[in-house]
């Protein structure tokens, strides 16, 4: 891969571009098309292009695996966390008119927040996969 | 002009599909499988379902392709030679094309403001969304509001896959140390 200029410089700018499409993403998917689940899928790609041109060591030391799981884990809590709180408000689980005074407001606010654990999930399971396979293959 | 899209982007298809079937190189047939989630982005996209599109992109022909490709890198990329007699297998294949295209007789018109499914809880979700959700997606607030039981099952589904393959392919250096373990 020492040699492949084009490729590694190529990859090089594309990458943060990956990223900050996979965020566009993320919080327009209110708005335009997309959601938690596309963006964590981009997000998760930008990393495997970087770990397919930089090699599975640089790719470690920038996204450890190890600190994967427990990621993962943090956005299906979200998630579920979010349908808890508006228990605790009195409402239905994942009924989000009552996470804000206006219901409108308590929607948008649901929507964002889940959207954001999917996301967080979705990329970090992606990255996980992708490593354990690459561990393998070494 | 849409007809001439959808019959250009349906050959594609088809084409693609029969050199899978043909073809022996794993790696090539890899790639044809990203190269077919493409194509299939592209119908949805002429359907209109951008969303799906979206997600048959980065999934179908991103993501997939590459973990399909760690997958040859494990099992080696050449098709062993097919031993017993073609003769079932199509037979299988054209009973259930038959069955699939009789069933699809019985289908409402693709488009048809009269199917069952446009009858069903669509009208309210359009009708009320807005007002209710007030997110102009109305996509995002079926996934995420109307069915966030759904999605969040989803996401467990997906949480669960990782942790499927971790325990299958993940930490194999412990499983050395075991001595229970018979290894892989």
């Amino acid at each position: 891969m020492q040699r492949d200029f084009v490729l590694r410089i190529i990859a090089k700018l594309l990458i943060p571009y990956i990223l900050l499409f996979a965020l566009y993403v993320q919080f327009h998917g209110d708005f335009g098309p997309g959601g938690g689940f596309q963006a964590g899928v981009i997000f998760a790609a930008g990393i495997i292009l970087y770990a397919l041109v930089n090699g599975f060591e640089q790719a470690v030391r920038l996204v450890s695996p190890r600190i994967l799981p427990p990621i993962a884990a943090f956005g299906v809590l979200l998630y579920g966390g979010v349908g808890v709180v508006s228990m605790l408000r009195g409402g239905a689980f994942l009924d989000y008119n009552l996470l804000a005074h206006d219901p409108v407001h308590g929607q948008h606010y649901g929507i964002l927040l889940i959207e954001l654990g999917v996301g967080i999930t979705v990329a970090s399971i992606m990255l996980t996969i992708f490593y354990a396979f690459m561990e393998r293959n070494r | 002009m849409t007809h001439l899209i959808d019959i250009v982007l349906l050959t594609f298809l088809v084409a693609t599909a029969i050199a899978i079937v043909r073809l022996n190189s794993l790696f090539a047939v890899v790639m044809l499988f990203g190269i077919y989630s493409l194509i299939t982005a592209g119908v949805f996209i002429a359907l209109d379902a951008v969303d799906v599109a979206f997600t048959e992109a980065a999934v179908g022909a991103g993501i997939s392709t590459v973990l399909m490709l760690g997958t040859l890198a494990l099992v080696g990329h050449r098709q062993a030679p097919q031993q017993h007699s073609r003769a079932l297998p199509l037979t299988v294949v054209v009973i259930t094309g038959v069955v699939l295209l009789w069933g699809t007789a019985d289908m409402p018109r693709f488009g048809d403001p009269e199917a069952p499914v446009h009858q069903h809880v669509a009208p309210r979700y359009i009708q009320d969304s807005p007002a209710e959700v007030g997110v102009p997606n109305m996509v995002t607030s079926v996934l995420a509001s109307y069915r966030g039981f759904d999605t969040l099952g989803e996401t467990a589904v997906v949480f669960t896959a990782g942790v499927a393959v971790l325990v299958l392919l993940g930490r194999r250096r412990r499983q050395h140390r075991d001595p229970g373990s018979s290894g892989d």
